[in-house]
């Protein structure tokens, strides 16, 4: 495996720890036996406001000890440039990151239609992102993997 | 992505070159060794300006390292 595919998977299991922690800390500090906190919105702003520096130092963090390890493990450091083919495979997984947030947000506004909760199309909004950052390190490690 | 119509002699050039590195090559033309590696297995076609420098670093003509088989492209069609 080469390191722009490790890095992308690093970021990859990053991401879902840091979102799955951070759903069942929230969950459990402020939902659990306050189910009516759901329908306010000040709550799932400030939840996501505060999710988005956790997540970007969580991730920096998780990098760097993961390149440390990688370095005395296997004497190789982290990527050292970004060549043509990397940039077109970054652009390549940002549209395909861009088109499942739209779906996500078509899906979110489908269910707004439909007489579903707010709070559904929040969190339907706010998970849309995640899989698509997903599906960006996905199709990341797809294309290394595949040769293109 | 399919196998492009863009096929490539690096190969026998790095032998040439005194049996040269994909590491080497890739240093020298600033990209990393494993797009060497995808361009040399014609899984990526560089672009005209990596061609270019690969083509200077064996010190010869575009055309000899890069030969476009216009019969696959249009197959495809």
């Amino acid at each position: 495996m080469y390191d722009r595919e490790k890095q992308s998977l690093v970021s990859l299991i990053t991401m879902v720890l840091i979102l799955g922690s951070y759903s069942l800390y929230v969950y459990h500090k402020y939902i659990a036996g306050n189910v009516d906190i759901i329908n306010d919105f000040k709550f799932w702003g400030k939840a996501y406001l505060i999710l988005i520096p956790v997540s970007i130092a969580a991730q920096i963090i998780i990098h760097i000890i993961f390149f440390t390890i990688n370095k005395i493990v296997t004497n190789e450091g982290a990527p050292a440039i970004t060549d043509e083919r990397d940039k077109l495979i970054e652009l390549k997984a940002i549209r395909i990151a861009h088109w499942t947030f739209i779906a996500g947000f078509i899906l979110s506004m489908g269910s707004l239609a439909m007489g579903v909760q707010p709070w559904v199309m929040l969190i339907a909004l706010i998970y849309s992102g995640f899989i698509a950052a997903i599906a960006s390190e996905t199709a990341k490690i797809y294309f290394y993997w595949k040769g293109f | 992505m399919s196998k492009c119509s863009i096929s490539n002699n690096i190969r026998k050039f790095r032998f040439l070159a005194d049996e040269m590195t994909q590491q080497q090559l890739a240093d020298k033309t600033g990209v990393t060794r494993q797009t060497i590696m995808a361009i040399e297995n014609g899984k990526y076609s560089p672009t005209l300006e990596l061609a270019f420098r690969i083509a200077g670093v064996f010190q010869t003509q575009l055309e000899e390292v890069f030969s476009f088989d216009d019969k696959i492209q249009r197959g495809k069609k």
